[in-house]
Protein backbone atom coordinates (compact mmCIF):
# COMPACT_ATOMS: atom_id res chain seq x y z
CA UNK A 1 0.00 0.00 0.00
CA UNK A 2 1.67 3.02 -1.30
CA UNK A 3 0.83 6.75 -1.19
CA UNK A 4 -0.20 7.71 -4.61
CA UNK A 5 1.59 10.35 -6.43
CA UNK A 6 0.20 13.93 -6.34
CA UNK A 7 0.97 15.48 -9.43
CA UNK A 8 -0.50 18.73 -10.55
CA UNK A 9 -2.67 18.41 -13.35
CA UNK A 10 -0.87 21.42 -15.31
CA UNK A 11 -1.13 20.84 -19.24
CA UNK A 12 0.44 24.41 -20.73
CA UNK A 13 0.28 24.39 -24.37
CA UNK A 14 3.58 25.24 -24.97
CA UNK A 15 5.84 23.76 -22.46
CA UNK A 16 8.44 25.77 -20.50
CA UNK A 17 11.96 24.29 -22.15
CA UNK A 18 14.96 24.98 -20.03
CA UNK A 19 17.50 23.12 -22.07
CA UNK A 20 17.22 23.13 -25.88
CA UNK A 21 19.79 21.73 -28.12
CA UNK A 22 19.66 22.99 -32.14
CA UNK A 23 21.10 21.39 -35.08
CA UNK A 24 24.09 20.06 -32.94
CA UNK A 25 26.82 18.47 -34.74
CA UNK A 26 29.94 16.96 -33.68
CA UNK A 27 32.67 15.45 -35.85
CA UNK A 28 35.81 13.82 -33.83
CA UNK A 29 38.40 13.95 -36.78
CA UNK A 30 36.80 11.69 -39.43
CA UNK A 31 34.31 10.44 -36.64
CA UNK A 32 31.02 12.18 -36.74
CA UNK A 33 29.89 11.88 -33.62
CA UNK A 34 26.68 13.70 -33.57
CA UNK A 35 25.29 14.71 -36.84
CA UNK A 36 21.89 17.96 -36.84
CA UNK A 37 20.82 16.79 -33.78
CA UNK A 38 17.83 19.16 -32.30
CA UNK A 39 16.45 18.37 -28.95
CA UNK A 40 14.14 20.03 -26.08
CA UNK A 41 14.06 19.75 -22.60
CA UNK A 42 11.13 20.75 -20.64
CA UNK A 43 11.82 22.57 -17.36
CA UNK A 44 11.37 20.05 -13.94
CA UNK A 45 10.87 16.92 -16.26
CA UNK A 46 13.62 14.25 -16.73
CA UNK A 47 14.43 13.80 -20.55
CA UNK A 48 16.59 10.18 -21.01
CA UNK A 49 18.62 9.75 -23.99
CA UNK A 50 18.63 6.17 -24.75
CA UNK A 51 21.04 4.68 -27.36
CA UNK A 52 23.68 2.03 -28.34
CA UNK A 53 26.70 2.57 -27.02
CA UNK A 54 29.01 4.41 -28.68
CA UNK A 55 26.06 6.59 -29.98
CA UNK A 56 27.14 9.89 -28.78
CA UNK A 57 25.22 10.39 -25.53
CA UNK A 58 27.81 11.15 -23.81
CA UNK A 59 29.00 13.67 -26.10
CA UNK A 60 25.52 15.40 -26.43
CA UNK A 61 25.34 15.83 -22.63
CA UNK A 62 28.82 17.40 -22.59
CA UNK A 63 28.15 19.42 -24.77
CA UNK A 64 24.85 21.04 -22.85
CA UNK A 65 27.81 21.10 -20.03
CA UNK A 66 29.60 23.47 -22.20
CA UNK A 67 32.81 20.99 -22.07
CA UNK A 68 33.06 20.12 -25.68
CA UNK A 69 32.75 22.71 -28.43
CA UNK A 70 29.97 21.34 -30.94
CA UNK A 71 31.02 21.40 -34.37
CA UNK A 72 28.11 23.12 -35.16
CA UNK A 73 25.01 24.20 -33.98
CA UNK A 74 24.20 25.97 -30.41
CA UNK A 75 22.62 25.25 -27.24
CA UNK A 76 20.43 27.16 -25.21
CA UNK A 77 19.89 27.06 -21.30
CA UNK A 78 16.91 29.37 -20.27
CA UNK A 79 17.37 30.76 -23.29
CA UNK A 80 21.37 32.24 -23.19
CA UNK A 81 23.59 30.54 -25.79
CA UNK A 82 26.15 27.94 -23.64
CA UNK A 83 29.43 28.99 -24.12
CA UNK A 84 31.23 26.95 -21.33
CA UNK A 85 30.23 25.64 -18.07
CA UNK A 86 27.81 27.62 -15.88
CA UNK A 87 26.56 26.95 -12.11
CA UNK A 88 22.85 26.97 -13.77
CA UNK A 89 24.28 22.68 -14.21
CA UNK A 90 25.84 20.01 -13.21
CA UNK A 91 27.54 16.70 -14.30
CA UNK A 92 27.72 13.29 -12.80
CA UNK A 93 30.26 11.65 -14.89
CA UNK A 94 30.39 7.85 -16.18
CA UNK A 95 33.87 7.13 -15.11
CA UNK A 96 33.32 9.09 -11.74
CA UNK A 97 35.71 11.48 -11.88
CA UNK A 98 36.61 11.56 -8.26
CA UNK A 99 40.04 12.92 -6.81
CA UNK A 100 41.77 9.61 -5.09
CA UNK A 101 43.71 11.90 -3.17
CA UNK A 102 40.95 13.18 -1.33
CA UNK A 103 37.92 11.53 0.78
CA UNK A 104 34.93 11.40 0.12
CA UNK A 105 33.47 14.74 2.08
CA UNK A 106 35.56 16.82 0.44
CA UNK A 107 35.22 14.80 -2.96
CA UNK A 108 31.09 15.49 -2.85
CA UNK A 109 31.83 19.59 -1.33
CA UNK A 110 34.40 20.08 -4.27
CA UNK A 111 31.96 21.74 -6.32
CA UNK A 112 31.09 24.11 -3.45
CA UNK A 113 34.73 24.34 -3.09
CA UNK A 114 35.68 26.31 -6.55
CA UNK A 115 32.23 28.19 -5.99
CA UNK A 116 33.82 28.85 -2.53
CA UNK A 117 31.66 28.40 0.07
CA UNK A 118 32.97 28.67 3.47
CA UNK A 119 34.74 25.13 4.38
CA UNK A 120 32.52 24.43 7.09
CA UNK A 121 29.11 25.39 5.32
CA UNK A 122 30.11 23.36 2.13
CA UNK A 123 31.07 20.16 4.43
CA UNK A 124 27.74 20.66 6.35
CA UNK A 125 25.69 20.18 2.62
CA UNK A 126 28.15 17.66 1.75
CA UNK A 127 27.65 15.22 4.67
CA UNK A 128 23.58 16.04 3.90
CA UNK A 129 24.35 14.25 0.55
CA UNK A 130 26.25 12.25 1.36
CA UNK A 131 23.68 10.62 3.80
CA UNK A 132 20.62 11.18 1.49
CA UNK A 133 22.79 8.90 -1.45
CA UNK A 134 22.74 6.28 1.36
CA UNK A 135 26.69 6.96 2.18
CA UNK A 136 26.49 7.97 5.78
CA UNK A 137 29.14 6.68 7.72
CA UNK A 138 31.85 6.77 4.72
CA UNK A 139 32.48 10.59 5.11
CA UNK A 140 36.49 10.35 5.49
CA UNK A 141 37.29 7.36 3.41
CA UNK A 142 39.09 7.12 0.37
CA UNK A 143 37.74 6.78 -3.24
CA UNK A 144 39.94 3.45 -3.58
CA UNK A 145 38.49 2.20 -0.37
CA UNK A 146 35.14 2.18 -1.90
CA UNK A 147 32.95 0.10 -4.53
CA UNK A 148 32.10 1.06 -8.25
CA UNK A 149 28.60 2.07 -6.99
CA UNK A 150 29.59 3.40 -3.74
CA UNK A 151 31.93 5.87 -6.00
CA UNK A 152 29.03 6.83 -8.45
CA UNK A 153 27.06 7.35 -4.99
CA UNK A 154 29.94 9.84 -4.58
CA UNK A 155 29.67 11.65 -8.14
CA UNK A 156 25.98 11.90 -7.36
CA UNK A 157 26.17 13.52 -4.06
CA UNK A 158 28.78 15.74 -5.54
CA UNK A 159 26.62 16.90 -8.56
CA UNK A 160 23.56 17.38 -6.07
CA UNK A 161 25.06 19.48 -3.63
CA UNK A 162 26.17 22.40 -5.96
CA UNK A 163 22.12 22.61 -6.37
CA UNK A 164 21.99 23.61 -9.92
CA UNK A 165 18.46 23.69 -11.94
CA UNK A 166 19.92 21.27 -14.57
CA UNK A 167 21.26 18.02 -13.40
CA UNK A 168 23.20 16.16 -16.00
CA UNK A 169 23.71 12.29 -15.44
CA UNK A 170 25.92 9.98 -17.42
CA UNK A 171 24.31 6.65 -16.43
CA UNK A 172 24.27 7.39 -13.11
CA UNK A 173 23.31 4.08 -12.25
CA UNK A 174 25.38 2.02 -14.33
CA UNK A 175 27.77 0.52 -11.27
CA UNK A 176 24.85 -0.13 -8.62
CA UNK A 177 23.16 -3.24 -7.99
CA UNK A 178 20.27 -4.26 -9.06
CA UNK A 179 18.61 -3.35 -5.77
CA UNK A 180 20.34 0.04 -4.87
CA UNK A 181 19.17 0.93 -9.03
CA UNK A 182 15.84 0.39 -7.95
CA UNK A 183 15.94 2.52 -5.04
CA UNK A 184 17.80 5.44 -7.17
CA UNK A 185 15.14 4.81 -9.49
CA UNK A 186 12.16 5.87 -7.27
CA UNK A 187 14.53 8.30 -5.34
CA UNK A 188 15.24 10.12 -8.54
CA UNK A 189 11.40 10.23 -9.30
CA UNK A 190 10.67 11.82 -6.11
CA UNK A 191 13.08 13.92 -6.89
CA UNK A 192 12.36 14.96 -9.90
CA UNK A 193 8.72 15.63 -8.52
CA UNK A 194 10.01 18.19 -5.49
CA UNK A 195 12.38 20.07 -7.10
CA UNK A 196 11.56 21.86 -10.01
CA UNK A 197 14.97 21.03 -11.85
CA UNK A 198 15.68 19.48 -14.86
CA UNK A 199 16.88 16.33 -15.79
CA UNK A 200 18.77 15.18 -18.64
CA UNK A 201 19.54 11.41 -18.25
CA UNK A 202 21.79 8.88 -20.24
CA UNK A 203 20.81 5.29 -19.93
CA UNK A 204 21.61 1.91 -21.32
CA UNK A 205 18.32 0.36 -19.77
CA UNK A 206 15.18 0.53 -21.53
CA UNK A 207 13.08 -0.46 -18.69
CA UNK A 208 14.67 2.31 -16.54
CA UNK A 209 14.38 5.07 -19.35
CA UNK A 210 10.22 3.89 -19.13
CA UNK A 211 10.20 3.78 -15.11
CA UNK A 212 12.07 7.16 -14.68
CA UNK A 213 11.15 9.76 -17.61
CA UNK A 214 8.76 12.09 -18.65
CA UNK A 215 10.57 12.07 -22.01
CA UNK A 216 12.70 9.56 -23.92
CA UNK A 217 14.92 10.69 -26.62
CA UNK A 218 15.96 7.54 -28.80
CA UNK A 219 19.17 8.14 -30.40
CA UNK A 220 20.54 6.25 -33.60
CA UNK A 221 24.30 5.01 -33.80
CA UNK A 222 26.44 7.25 -35.46
CA UNK A 223 26.05 9.65 -36.65
CA UNK A 224 23.16 10.01 -34.38
CA UNK A 225 20.13 11.97 -34.84
CA UNK A 226 16.79 11.86 -32.59
CA UNK A 227 15.26 8.89 -34.26
CA UNK A 228 11.75 9.14 -31.83
CA UNK A 229 10.55 10.89 -28.67
CA UNK A 230 8.35 9.17 -26.88
CA UNK A 231 6.49 10.99 -23.70
CA UNK A 232 5.31 7.95 -21.15
CA UNK A 233 2.71 10.34 -20.33
CA UNK A 234 0.05 8.18 -18.71
CA UNK A 235 2.55 6.50 -16.12
CA UNK A 236 3.81 9.91 -14.18
CA UNK A 237 0.47 9.85 -12.58
CA UNK A 238 0.34 6.15 -11.25
CA UNK A 239 1.35 4.71 -8.17
CA UNK A 240 5.65 4.62 -8.52
CA UNK A 241 5.10 0.57 -7.22
CA UNK A 242 2.99 -0.54 -9.85
CA UNK A 243 4.56 1.04 -12.74
CA UNK A 244 6.07 -1.66 -13.45
CA UNK A 245 3.31 -3.90 -14.31
CA UNK A 246 1.19 -1.51 -16.23
CA UNK A 247 0.31 -2.65 -19.72
CA UNK A 248 1.16 1.24 -20.91
CA UNK A 249 4.79 0.74 -19.39
CA UNK A 250 4.95 -2.87 -20.62
CA UNK A 251 3.57 -1.43 -24.35
CA UNK A 252 6.32 1.26 -24.15
CA UNK A 253 9.22 -0.87 -23.08
CA UNK A 254 8.06 -3.01 -25.93
CA UNK A 255 7.95 -0.52 -28.61
CA UNK A 256 11.57 1.30 -28.03
CA UNK A 257 12.52 -2.18 -27.66
CA UNK A 258 10.94 -2.78 -31.11
CA UNK A 259 12.49 0.29 -32.62
CA UNK A 260 16.03 -0.42 -30.76
CA UNK A 261 16.47 -4.26 -32.07
CA UNK A 262 17.44 -3.64 -35.66
CA UNK A 263 20.41 -1.67 -34.90
CA UNK A 264 21.83 -4.15 -32.60
CA UNK A 265 23.26 -7.67 -34.25
CA UNK B 1 50.75 -3.57 14.04
CA UNK B 2 51.69 -3.49 10.41
CA UNK B 3 54.32 -0.64 11.21
CA UNK B 4 56.17 -2.64 13.91
CA UNK B 5 56.07 -5.24 11.22
CA UNK B 6 57.89 -3.32 8.51
CA UNK B 7 60.43 -1.68 11.47
CA UNK B 8 61.20 -5.48 12.54
CA UNK B 9 61.63 -6.33 8.56
CA UNK B 10 64.15 -3.23 8.08
CA UNK B 11 65.82 -4.30 10.98
CA UNK B 12 66.45 -7.75 10.33
CA UNK B 13 68.00 -6.42 7.08
CA UNK B 14 69.98 -3.81 8.26
CA UNK B 15 71.66 -6.83 10.79
CA UNK B 16 71.90 -8.81 7.52
CA UNK B 17 73.85 -6.44 5.77
CA UNK B 18 75.96 -5.35 8.63
CA UNK B 19 76.99 -9.06 9.35
CA UNK B 20 78.09 -9.66 5.31
CA UNK B 21 79.90 -6.14 6.17
CA UNK B 22 81.77 -7.59 9.46
CA UNK B 23 82.27 -10.70 7.65
CA UNK B 24 83.79 -9.49 4.43
CA UNK B 25 86.06 -7.16 6.80
CA UNK B 26 87.23 -10.53 8.53
CA UNK B 27 87.92 -12.32 5.13
CA UNK B 28 89.25 -9.69 4.33
CA UNK B 29 87.84 -8.91 0.86
CA UNK B 30 90.88 -6.74 0.25
CA UNK B 31 93.32 -5.17 2.40
CA UNK B 32 91.89 -2.33 2.12
CA UNK B 33 88.42 -2.97 3.36
CA UNK B 34 87.32 -2.66 7.14
CA UNK B 35 85.16 -4.78 9.41
CA UNK B 36 82.10 -3.00 10.01
CA UNK B 37 82.87 -2.31 13.61
CA UNK B 38 86.27 -0.90 12.81
CA UNK B 39 84.03 1.62 10.87
CA UNK B 40 81.91 2.51 13.45
CA UNK B 41 84.22 2.69 16.11
CA UNK B 42 86.35 5.39 14.01
CA UNK B 43 82.78 6.88 12.79
CA UNK B 44 82.05 6.85 17.25
CA UNK B 45 85.83 8.65 17.33
CA UNK B 46 85.08 11.76 14.66
CA UNK B 47 81.95 11.98 16.20
CA UNK B 48 83.42 12.53 19.86
CA UNK B 49 86.50 14.71 18.74
CA UNK B 50 83.81 16.57 16.19
CA UNK B 51 85.36 16.56 13.00
CA UNK B 52 82.34 14.98 11.72
CA UNK B 53 80.49 17.56 12.17
CA UNK B 54 82.63 20.01 11.31
CA UNK B 55 82.97 17.81 8.23
CA UNK B 56 79.40 18.11 7.70
CA UNK B 57 78.70 21.99 8.38
CA UNK B 58 80.96 21.78 5.20
CA UNK B 59 78.93 19.32 3.02
CA UNK B 60 75.40 20.00 3.84
CA UNK B 61 75.94 23.88 2.63
CA UNK B 62 76.40 23.13 -1.16
CA UNK B 63 73.84 20.18 -0.36
CA UNK B 64 71.17 21.77 0.91
CA UNK B 65 71.38 25.00 -1.72
CA UNK B 66 71.09 22.92 -4.45
CA UNK B 67 68.28 20.40 -3.36
CA UNK B 68 66.00 23.29 -2.33
CA UNK B 69 67.24 25.25 -5.92
CA UNK B 70 66.69 21.67 -7.84
CA UNK B 71 63.50 21.31 -5.77
CA UNK B 72 61.46 24.08 -5.84
CA UNK B 73 63.03 25.36 -9.51
CA UNK B 74 62.39 22.31 -11.15
CA UNK B 75 59.29 21.71 -9.65
CA UNK B 76 58.50 24.56 -10.94
CA UNK B 77 60.07 24.54 -14.61
CA UNK B 78 58.42 20.82 -14.80
CA UNK B 79 54.93 21.85 -14.22
CA UNK B 80 55.42 24.96 -16.75
CA UNK B 81 56.90 22.03 -19.50
CA UNK B 82 53.88 19.59 -19.00
CA UNK B 83 51.60 22.44 -19.35
CA UNK B 84 52.49 23.59 -22.40
CA UNK B 85 53.75 22.12 -25.55
CA UNK B 86 55.82 25.44 -26.00
CA UNK B 87 57.89 24.99 -23.24
CA UNK B 88 58.70 21.70 -23.90
CA UNK B 89 60.10 21.93 -26.37
CA UNK B 90 62.09 24.79 -25.52
CA UNK B 91 63.18 23.51 -22.25
CA UNK B 92 62.76 19.72 -22.12
CA UNK B 93 66.41 19.17 -24.16
CA UNK B 94 68.45 21.17 -22.06
CA UNK B 95 67.44 19.08 -18.84
CA UNK B 96 67.94 15.09 -20.91
CA UNK B 97 71.55 16.91 -22.05
CA UNK B 98 72.19 17.65 -18.85
CA UNK B 99 70.56 14.28 -17.49
CA UNK B 100 72.85 12.26 -19.71
CA UNK B 101 76.27 14.60 -19.81
CA UNK B 102 79.19 13.45 -18.06
CA UNK B 103 79.32 15.57 -14.69
CA UNK B 104 83.35 15.12 -14.49
CA UNK B 105 84.02 16.25 -18.09
CA UNK B 106 81.50 19.54 -16.95
CA UNK B 107 83.53 20.06 -13.53
CA UNK B 108 86.65 21.61 -15.19
CA UNK B 109 84.23 23.59 -17.31
CA UNK B 110 82.13 25.22 -14.02
CA UNK B 111 85.56 25.50 -12.11
CA UNK B 112 86.93 28.01 -14.77
CA UNK B 113 83.40 30.06 -14.94
CA UNK B 114 82.99 29.84 -11.07
CA UNK B 115 85.74 29.20 -9.29
CA UNK B 116 86.33 26.98 -6.68
CA UNK B 117 84.09 28.10 -3.68
CA UNK B 118 80.51 27.20 -3.14
CA UNK B 119 78.97 28.19 -6.35
CA UNK B 120 80.74 25.78 -8.12
CA UNK B 121 79.76 23.12 -6.21
CA UNK B 122 75.85 24.31 -5.59
CA UNK B 123 75.75 23.75 -9.60
CA UNK B 124 77.63 20.35 -9.62
CA UNK B 125 74.83 18.99 -7.09
CA UNK B 126 72.23 20.97 -9.89
CA UNK B 127 73.18 19.30 -12.53
CA UNK B 128 72.67 16.02 -10.70
CA UNK B 129 69.56 16.71 -9.00
CA UNK B 130 67.43 19.04 -11.24
CA UNK B 131 67.04 16.99 -14.31
CA UNK B 132 65.36 13.59 -13.07
CA UNK B 133 62.81 16.41 -10.91
CA UNK B 134 61.97 18.40 -13.78
CA UNK B 135 61.25 15.71 -16.09
CA UNK B 136 59.36 13.69 -13.80
CA UNK B 137 57.39 16.15 -12.76
CA UNK B 138 56.57 17.36 -16.84
CA UNK B 139 55.40 13.43 -17.48
CA UNK B 140 53.36 13.56 -14.43
CA UNK B 141 51.83 16.72 -15.15
CA UNK B 142 51.44 15.89 -18.55
CA UNK B 143 49.62 12.24 -18.11
CA UNK B 144 46.84 13.96 -15.56
CA UNK B 145 43.82 12.70 -16.04
CA UNK B 146 42.01 14.40 -18.56
CA UNK B 147 38.23 12.81 -17.20
CA UNK B 148 39.22 15.30 -13.62
CA UNK B 149 40.40 18.16 -15.47
CA UNK B 150 37.14 18.17 -17.33
CA UNK B 151 35.38 17.83 -14.16
CA UNK B 152 37.28 20.39 -12.37
CA UNK B 153 35.97 22.54 -15.19
CA UNK B 154 32.59 21.38 -14.98
CA UNK B 155 32.29 22.76 -11.48
CA UNK B 156 34.03 26.06 -12.36
CA UNK B 157 37.46 25.37 -11.93
CA UNK B 158 39.71 28.11 -12.82
CA UNK B 159 42.95 27.35 -14.43
CA UNK B 160 44.85 28.46 -11.43
CA UNK B 161 42.42 26.09 -9.58
CA UNK B 162 42.39 23.27 -11.65
CA UNK B 163 46.48 23.81 -11.67
CA UNK B 164 46.73 23.58 -7.86
CA UNK B 165 43.76 21.59 -6.71
CA UNK B 166 43.66 18.40 -9.75
CA UNK B 167 47.14 19.07 -11.41
CA UNK B 168 49.49 19.35 -8.96
CA UNK B 169 48.08 16.72 -6.49
CA UNK B 170 47.49 14.22 -9.02
CA UNK B 171 51.01 14.20 -10.09
CA UNK B 172 52.00 14.72 -6.72
CA UNK B 173 52.94 10.84 -6.54
CA UNK B 174 55.24 10.87 -9.27
CA UNK B 175 56.91 14.73 -8.70
CA UNK B 176 57.76 13.09 -5.27
CA UNK B 177 59.32 9.92 -6.89
CA UNK B 178 60.90 12.16 -8.66
CA UNK B 179 62.27 14.21 -6.09
CA UNK B 180 63.58 11.15 -4.23
CA UNK B 181 65.56 10.26 -6.69
CA UNK B 182 66.63 13.82 -7.29
CA UNK B 183 67.81 14.35 -3.70
CA UNK B 184 69.76 10.77 -3.78
CA UNK B 185 71.51 12.20 -7.13
CA UNK B 186 72.14 15.11 -5.11
CA UNK B 187 73.84 13.30 -2.56
CA UNK B 188 76.00 11.87 -5.38
CA UNK B 189 76.16 15.58 -6.39
CA UNK B 190 77.56 16.80 -3.60
CA UNK B 191 80.23 14.45 -2.74
CA UNK B 192 81.72 14.11 -6.00
CA UNK B 193 81.83 18.44 -6.11
CA UNK B 194 83.99 17.95 -3.07
CA UNK B 195 86.32 15.28 -4.42
CA UNK B 196 86.72 16.30 -7.58
CA UNK B 197 86.50 20.50 -7.17
CA UNK B 198 88.14 21.34 -4.03
CA UNK B 199 88.49 18.53 -1.17
CA UNK B 200 86.07 19.78 1.63
CA UNK B 201 83.69 18.22 4.58
CA UNK B 202 83.23 14.70 4.33
CA UNK B 203 85.13 14.29 0.89
CA UNK B 204 87.92 15.82 2.28
CA UNK B 205 87.69 13.25 5.32
CA UNK B 206 87.50 10.29 2.39
CA UNK B 207 90.24 11.71 0.36
CA UNK B 208 92.71 12.26 3.37
CA UNK B 209 91.85 8.82 5.07
CA UNK B 210 92.22 7.56 1.96
CA UNK B 211 95.87 8.85 1.58
CA UNK B 212 96.59 8.19 4.74
CA UNK B 213 95.58 4.47 4.57
CA UNK B 214 93.38 4.94 7.18
CA UNK B 215 90.30 3.02 5.54
CA UNK B 216 88.03 2.57 8.39
CA UNK B 217 87.67 6.10 8.63
CA UNK B 218 87.04 6.69 4.72
CA UNK B 219 84.44 3.72 5.36
CA UNK B 220 82.72 5.24 8.15
CA UNK B 221 82.26 8.34 6.46
CA UNK B 222 80.77 6.93 3.57
CA UNK B 223 78.73 4.91 5.83
CA UNK B 224 77.49 8.36 7.14
CA UNK B 225 76.36 9.93 3.58
CA UNK B 226 74.28 6.92 3.20
CA UNK B 227 72.56 7.09 6.38
CA UNK B 228 72.31 11.07 5.55
CA UNK B 229 70.45 10.20 2.46
CA UNK B 230 68.34 7.44 3.25
CA UNK B 231 67.03 9.61 6.58
CA UNK B 232 66.86 12.56 4.21
CA UNK B 233 64.38 10.35 1.94
CA UNK B 234 62.29 9.14 5.14
CA UNK B 235 61.66 12.49 5.98
CA UNK B 236 60.59 13.08 1.89
CA UNK B 237 58.55 10.44 2.38
CA UNK B 238 56.68 11.54 5.70
CA UNK B 239 55.85 15.36 3.80
CA UNK B 240 54.49 13.32 0.87
CA UNK B 241 52.10 11.08 3.26
CA UNK B 242 51.13 14.29 5.65
CA UNK B 243 50.95 16.00 1.85
CA UNK B 244 48.65 13.81 0.18
CA UNK B 245 47.18 11.22 2.14
CA UNK B 246 44.75 9.65 -0.25
CA UNK B 247 47.43 9.10 -2.51
CA UNK B 248 49.75 7.41 -0.79
CA UNK B 249 47.02 4.84 0.20
CA UNK B 250 46.97 3.85 -3.49
CA UNK B 251 45.01 4.99 -6.36
CA UNK B 252 42.01 3.74 -6.95
CA UNK B 253 41.50 1.13 -9.67
CA UNK B 254 38.54 1.78 -12.07
N1 LIG C 1 37.70 12.29 -27.53
C1 LIG C 1 37.28 11.56 -28.58
N2 LIG C 1 38.04 11.43 -29.68
C2 LIG C 1 37.62 10.71 -30.73
N3 LIG C 1 36.44 10.07 -30.80
C3 LIG C 1 35.63 10.15 -29.74
C4 LIG C 1 36.01 10.88 -28.56
N4 LIG C 1 35.01 10.78 -27.65
C5 LIG C 1 34.07 10.01 -28.24
N5 LIG C 1 34.43 9.62 -29.48
C6 LIG C 1 33.63 8.82 -30.42
O1 LIG C 1 32.36 9.39 -30.50
C7 LIG C 1 31.35 8.39 -30.44
C8 LIG C 1 30.37 8.71 -29.35
O2 LIG C 1 30.99 8.58 -28.09
P1 LIG C 1 30.21 8.77 -26.74
O3 LIG C 1 31.18 8.61 -25.63
O4 LIG C 1 29.47 10.05 -26.79
O5 LIG C 1 29.21 7.55 -26.79
P2 LIG C 1 28.11 7.09 -25.73
O6 LIG C 1 26.80 7.11 -26.42
O7 LIG C 1 28.22 7.87 -24.48
O8 LIG C 1 28.53 5.59 -25.49
P3 LIG C 1 28.38 4.71 -24.14
O9 LIG C 1 26.94 4.39 -24.03
O10 LIG C 1 29.19 3.51 -24.43
O11 LIG C 1 28.90 5.52 -23.00
C9 LIG C 1 32.06 7.07 -30.23
O12 LIG C 1 32.01 6.37 -31.45
C10 LIG C 1 33.48 7.41 -29.90
O13 LIG C 1 34.33 6.54 -30.56
MG1 LIG D 1 28.81 7.45 -22.54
Amino acid sequence: MAMPQIKEAVAPAEPDIAVSTRNISKNYGDVEALKDLSLEFPRGQLTSLLGPSGCGKTTLLKIIAGLLEPTSGEVEVDGKAVTGPGEDRAFVFQDFALLPWASVLRNVAFGLELRGVAKSEREARAAKYINDVGLGGFENAFPHELSGGMRQRVGLARALSVDSQVLLMDEPFSAVDEQTRRKFQEDLLELVAVENKTFIFVTHSIEEAVYVSDQIAILLPRPSRVSEIIRPAGLRDKDVDNIRRDSEYLDIVDRIWASLRNYVE
Amino acid sequence: MTISRSMALKLISALVLFGAWEIAGWVPVSYAFPTFLESMSALIRMALDGSLFVAYAETLKPLIVGIAISGTIGIAIGIWIGLSNWFDWLFSPIFIVMQSAPLAALIPLLVMVYGIGLTSKVFVVCIMAMPVIVLNTAGAVRNTPTNLIEMGTAFLATRFEVITRIIVPSASPVIFSGLRLGVSAGFIGAILAELKITPTGVGDIITFSRSIADYASMYAAIFSIIVLAVIFLNLLEKLEIYLFEGNVRGYASD
